[in-house]
């Protein structure tokens, strides 16, 4: 089985849904002969053609809009948004067209989509390359955010989001594009968007993140382990919808949670973890649930080590709940 | 700005092709039944029957004229005045109505304010509320064809006002890029709700807008049905050829408010209005129809007594359909319904259960 970095993953998925699908294809900003800012797309302009791998003019609302259209007309366009941080211009073709086509025309319109983007920080790319605004985009019904961890759920995820009936926002953690390699099989397989997985199991506290904050995350289990707690990894990999099921099977075990992300704490995906257990597992709560984030400023340049959760953040975190 | 009748009905140039006497009946009809039909839901909301409508009276030649020129494979983005368009291309009265009143009859179920018509089997998407959204789709759209070498054009409306989002940039920019079959169809009607034109751009027209994108611009009397359709059609061949897209600025009034919760009154003068009035494309048509000796008086009151009894027909019939189903509100949010959802739906039934 090949190893492959995020990036690889990715390439992989992109390549095997176009070889399947002709319907499927590949629009944005440098997608086409340069591959992509970060290679994500090497090689598809190539194998595929210019009427399939698409560069644009450079215009986030014109990439989301017509890819709307394009939808709507029975393609399956994959948009590449090229930072996360450039994504607000498109922010109403998203939130009031894309995820609302379905409803507002009573079902007879829908626009299955996959919008690709890098987010998330830990690049030194300052406040416009390093912003990690999932929970905007959480807060929208029709819409589905998917965000993998690493290289296997990558692949086995967008295969899915490009075979999902819904439009997609796929987060993909730039970071560890190419931090680490995984076991990748070739050809197709897929991972069911919504559904969490344990990345370590444990039975002292849930430690729950999603995206880049798994690599910090996992890094912090162990170093508790260490001292003698037991932490259980819950890796989200989407959060709308996220599996709530598996949340409460963990938390109702542990009796504690931790969660991590990189975005700011406030009005963050976090708070609506913590709300869902405080609402629906609160009598096995043996502790205060805890939030590890990004603080509630813009995303730094210089300090940017000292805005995202560090492991050592983490750890504070798990030794004061879990000693509660 | 092109120009085919002149106000008072008599030819100012020679339409190319000739329509046929038949063809001329056809649209005279349709801006007839749309003036009617918005006379009627005004109507209907002033009595309360209906909570919202936008009329197209005095625009009715340059959406009649428009609409008549596309087949039915074509796609409509339309904007707030063009459902006239989706019942040229079939959606049934009652279909329109039902929209209106958001009940169990509306295949949009309820789910948006009135004059949001979608019916896919005319190719009619279902509109926003959101001002140029749609600009960008119909690009899309036309690029997808194009991608898949369908002969198919895209008609995308818009007013005046739009011209100033981004999205009306976005689109021309990329139509122009791909050479999309789009055709953008700016109803021109003076007035974004209280701004006039002159509060919207610097530019001499908005025609004028087309050649910073690299296509045509073309400026029509949007009050001249036979210009309208001659420019519209002129357009769509194009496209449909591979020539690229086209924006047509139909200079037109909005005789009435914006829609029925507005008061005009408050900020356009009177006088304007009525010099406007002597310019009506449905009065225009008919002379014109008159001397060609293919219309009178009895046929006029022939004519509308019919649409009056199809109206109230349809009016009968959707009014006495109730209201979507409760369940219907968790129904499309997604493709299926997720469990978050089913756990708010059951939530909802179970307390309205009990509260009755």
């Amino acid at each position: 089985m090949p190893s492959l970095t995020l990036v690889q993953a990715i390439n992989d998925a992109l390549r095997a849904e176009m070889r399947r699908d002709k319907n499927v294809v590949i629009l944005g900003e440098d997608v086409g002969k340069v591959g992509g800012v970060f290679r994500v797309t090497d090689g598809l302009y190539e194998e595929f053609g210019a009427d399939r791998v698409m560069d644009t003019p450079l215009a986030e609302a014109g990439i989301i809009g017509a890819a709307i259209g394009m939808a709507l007309y029975g393609l399956k366009p994959v948009p590449e948004i090229q930072f996360l941080d450039f994504i607000y211009p498109a922010y109403d073709q998203i939130v009031s067209e894309l995820a609302k086509f379905r409803y507002r025309s009573g079902g007879q319109y829908s626009c299955p989509l996959v919008i690709r983007s890098p987010y998330g920080g830990g690049i030194k790319g300052g406040g416009y390359h390093s912003q990690s605004s999932e929970a905007y985009f959480a807060h929208t019904p029709g819409l589905k955010v998917v965000i993998p961890s690493g290289p296997y759920d990558a692949k086995g995820l967008l295969i899915s989001a490009i075979r999902d009936d819904d439009p997609v926002l796929f987060l993909e953690p730039k970071r560890v594009y190419r931090a680490f390699r995984e076991e990748v099989p070739e050809g197709e397989y897929v991972i069911p968007i919504g559904k969490a997985k344990i990345s370590v199991p444990g039975d002292d506290l849930t430690l729950i993140g999603y995206g880049a904050m798994m690599q910090e995350c996992l890094a912090a289990q162990k170093e508790a382990a260490a001292k003698g707690i037991s932490v259980e990894v819950l890796d989200l990999r989407s959060i709308l919808p996220f599996d709530k099921e598996a949340l409460l099977n963990s938390v109702s075990k542990t009796g504690r949670a931790v969660i991590v992300h990189e975005a700011p704490k406030t009005s963050g995906f976090g708070a609506e973890i913590s709300a869902t257990i405080a609402e629906e597992a609160v009598e096995y709560l043996r502790a205060p649930i805890v939030r590890v984030a990004g603080f509630d400023t813009p995303f730094p340049y210089t300090l940017e080590g000292e805005y995202m959760p560090s492991v050592a953040r983490i750890l504070e975190a798990i030794e004061r709940v879990a000693s509660f | 700005m092109i120009q085919i009748l002149k106000n008072d009905g008599t030819l100012k140039n020679k339409m190319s092709p000739e329509m046929s006497p038949a063809v001329l009946l056809d649209l005279y009809r349709w801006i007839s039944f749309l003036r009617t039909l918005d006379t009627r839901m005004m109507n209907l909301q002033r009595q309360g029957r209906i909570g919202f409508y936008g009329v197209c009276t005095g625009e009715e030649a340059a959406v009649v004229g428009s609409g008549f020129t596309l087949k039915p494979e074509d796609w409509i983005y339309p904007a707030l005045r063009q459902g006239g368009v989706a019942l040229m291309r079939g959606m049934p009265l009652t279909t329109y109505l039902a929209q209106v009143y958001g009940n169990s009859l509306d295949v949009q179920k309820g789910r948006q304010m009135p004059c949001h018509y979608g019916y896919k089997p005319a190719n009619f998407v279902a509109w926003s509320s959101c001002i140029g959204t749609q600009l960008p789709h119909a690009v899309g759209t036309a690029w997808a064809a194009k991608i898949k070498k369908d002969p198919i054009v895209v008609m995308a409306y818009l007013g005046d006002g739009a011209t100033s989002e981004g999205d009306f940039h976005v689109a021309m920019n990329f139509a122009g890029v791909k050479k999309a079959p789009v055709i953008f169809f700016c109803q021109n009607n003076q007035w974004a709700i209280s701004v006039p034109l002159s509060g919207q751009t610097a530019s001499e027209n908005i025609a004028v807008k087309a050649t910073a994108y690299g296509f045509e611009g073309v400026q029509v009397d949007g009050n001249d049905i036979l210009a309208v359709t001659q420019v519209t059609q002129m357009a769509v061949e194009k496209a449909r050829k591979g020539g690229g897209p086209t924006l047509i600025e139909a200079v037109t009034y909005r005789m009435g408010s914006h829609s029925s919760s507005d008061d005009p009154t408050r900020y356009r003068d009177s006088k304007e209005v009525e010099e406007w009035q002597r310019r009506d494309p449905i009065k225009r048509f008919r002379s014109y129809l008159d001397s060609l000796g293919l219309w009178n008086e009895q046929k006029e009151a022939t004519l509308k007594e019919k649409f009056d009894e199809e109206i109230s027909q349809a009016i009968k019939i959707v009014e006495a359909a109730p209201p979507p189903l409760r369940e219907s509100l968790f129904e499309d949010v997604y493709a299926g319904l997720s469990p978050r959802l089913a756990e708010q739906a059951a939530d909802l039934n179970r307390i309205s259960e009990s509260s009755h």
